[in-house]
């Protein structure tokens, strides 16, 4: 039995092209896993597989050992959560209550009693409120509750679907390029919140990371999967991957001599 | 830019903290409150107006029902329907059809309308479900062009079929007096508006309960933002699905009262005219709100009206006239969403809500 999630073998292709090939990884309970690669490499959909999005064409996917065929409004279930690129708040939600939406599949109200307005129902919706508050809180932004998400700074909306991603209490959490559009400032303590995930005193995660940043890629894994065409070209520690030939050549080069000018 | 580390302000959170400590009312309760509060305003209101606008007054409650139903479907849920006057006739005619068999068994009691409402609602629900289902698979145009198709699709059942619906001359919904220990020369009208209030009120009180449910948050959440919604746990489907039948159930028991207001069902009531008319309204009442649908469903009584007293002004041939009442409402709606779209894409409840938003605001500034 392998804990956490893993991926096997997968391959999916879009027509002619290729889009992943053969690739496996794992990220354990308490990992933090950065997926890194040039546009087009298929970081994106390699969420989009495990999200249940695209159905791979080759290959098989396991939650601690049991064989997983994801269905996207399902994931919440399964202790998995994903961001989106950009935000994808709901823009007529307030704060507070994307993410209370986030946590969903917790909600117990039936349809009779939320038509009859039932005291489960409020006490449901107080129980969701409170928790999305805590979550709001360890994220800081708890000043923001009650605004729409439209009138905020990007960071803090960046925040927000963080928060809401946790508010679904996963055991593993994906993140797609949360660190897009963040200045110097923002992603230094971005770093330092997902370095906290695993550790957090409830509900602690595990982290599937893509990212362009490099700095927070190195910063925050505690392994590294790079991904060129559709396959992986390596995968290690930060440090071992940073001295690959192949990599450097593929991707980093290029990327580590940006973020050094 | 450092706003995201800056720790909440300490006011703010202690006033969070009160407030999660301290017990809300009840949502069922506020709304009941709200609903028992508007009903005594229609109950005083109505000894103080004649019977046609007691009789108006009961139309704008019966088409409320229909237009809060579309204001959860298409204002909150984000699905677009041409074919709530279609699901109004289902509901109209189920009351028809139970009325006539109660009134054929010799049971006229006037408990027996309850029964023949419930049934019109369950119908609705029937008939809702089943272009619900089909509608969760389809966006945009195609979602537009299926209701379409139920608009006008129902309404020629009625002649088709008009061995049971009596085709294009209707059908007569025999109704019980009203009580006698109101008295004998208790309008009748007075008595429709008290009935077609209360049920109107028990729609209003249901549906705002589910907006303030966790469904409600799922309509939106559905509307903003499919893809998001199905990552934090919703079923997109079900959800479209629930919001279209709670809709459909609506406007069956909106459908069913306008048949008590009318005593009588035909086709030409609920063609798709009055599904344009619907989704009009509630774009201009405002979108997203049931107060926006109170809106909607007063100028839904008033345009026609308004009209009629335009070309009462002016001499006209009959025939011209007659041509001008029937086309001349479309027109000053279809202006009316136009300038409203312009003026204030919030609605009519939008420029309220700003308004009153903006006036304490000013009040506030003077004080010392």
């Amino acid at each position: 039995m392998e804990d956490g999630l893993a991926l096997h073998h997968i391959g999916v292709r879009f027509g002619g092209l290729t889009a992943l090939d053969d690739v496996s990884l794992r990220v354990a309970p308490g990992e933090v896993v950065g997926v890194i690669g040039p546009n087009g490499a298929g970081k994106t959909t390699l969420f989009n597989v495990v999200c249940g999005f695209v159905t791979p064409h080759t290959g098989t996917l396991t939650l601690d050992g049991r064989p997983l065929r994801p269905r996207p409004h399902r994931l919440t279930r399964l202790g998995i959560a994903r961001t989106l690129q950009g935000t994808g708040l709901f823009a007529g939600l307030t704060v507070l209550e994307n993410v209370m939406a986030g946590a969903s599949h917790t909600a117990r109200t039936g349809l009779l009693p939320a038509l009859l307005g039932l005291p489960r129902s409020d006490r449901d919706e107080r129980r969701l409120r409170r928790h999305a508050h805590a979550v709001l809180d360890e994220l800081g932004i708890a000043a923001h509750a009650g605004a729409a998400p439209g009138t905020l700074p990007f960071a803090v909306r960046q925040r927000v679907a963080l928060a809401r991603a946790l508010a679904a209490r996963p055991r593993l959490l994906l993140l797609d390029e949360p660190a897009g559009g963040l200045g110097a400032e923002d992603v230094d303590g971005l770093a330092e919140l997902i370095r906290g995930l695993p550790h957090r005193a409830t509900d602690p995660c595990a982290v599937l990371l893509v990212e362009h940043h490099m700095d927070l890629v190195m910063a925050v894994c505690d392994r590294i999967v790079v991904l060129d065409f559709g396959r992986v070209v390596a995968a290690g520690p930060p440090e071992a991957v940073r001295e690959e030939p192949a990599v450097v050549d593929a991707y980093l080069g290029a990327a580590v001599d940006e973020a050094a000018a | 830019m450092s706003a995201t580390r800056a720790p909440a302000p300490p006011t703010r959170s202690a006033a969070a903290n009160r407030l999660r400590a301290g017990r809300p009312v009840p949502t069922l309760l506020r709304h009941l409150a709200v609903a028992a509060g508007a009903g005594l305003l229609v109950l005083a209101i109505s000894y103080q107006l004649d019977s046609f606008r007691n009789f108006q007054l009961a139309t704008v409650a019966a088409y409320l029902c229909a237009t809060a139903g579309l204001t959860i479907l298409t204002g909150l849920c984000g699905q677009l329907s041409l074919g709530h006057g279609a699901l109004m006739a289902t509901g109209a005619y189920t009351l028809a059809l139970c009325q006539n068999a109660f009134a054929d068994r010799g049971v006229t009691a006037g408990g027996v309308l309850v029964l023949s409402l419930g049934a019109a609602v369950l119908a609705t629900v029937a008939v809702g479900a089943l272009v619900g289902v089909a509608a969760a698979r389809l966006r945009g145009p195609y979602l537009a062009g299926l209701t379409l198709a139920v608009a006008v699709v129902v309404p020629a059942l009625t002649v088709t079929f008009d061995g049971v619906f009596n085709g294009e001359q209707g059908l007569a919904v025999p109704m019980a007096p009203a009580p006698a220990s109101l008295g004998v020369y208790f309008p009748y009208e007075r008595w429709q508006l008290w009935v077609v209030t209360v049920a109107t009120l028990l729609c209003l009180v249901v549906l705002a309960n589910l907006v303030r449910s966790r469904y409600g948050r799922a309509f939106r959440a559905v509307r903003d933002d499919e893809v998001a919604a199905r990552l934090a746990g919703i079923h997109v489907a079900r959800t479209q699905v629930i919001a279209f039948v709670v809709s459909a159930a609506s406007a069956g028991l909106g459908g069913a009262l306008l048949a008590v207001l009318a005593q009588s069902v035909s086709p030409g009531a609920f063609g798709l005219t009055l599904s344009l008319f619907l989704l009009m309204a509630v774009v201009i009442g405002g979108l997203g709100r049931l107060a926006g649908a109170v809106w909607g469903a007063v100028l839904l009584v008033a345009l026609p009206d308004l009209t009629h007293t335009v070309t009462d002004l002016f001499t006209l041939s009959p025939a011209a006239a007659q041509r001008l009442e029937g086309n001349l409402p479309l027109a000053i709606f279809g202006c009316t969403l136009i300038v409203v779209m312009i003026a204030a894409p919030g609605g009519v409840q939008g420029l309220v809500s700003r308004l009153a938003g903006a006036l304490p605001a000013r009040w506030r500034r003077h004080r010392p």
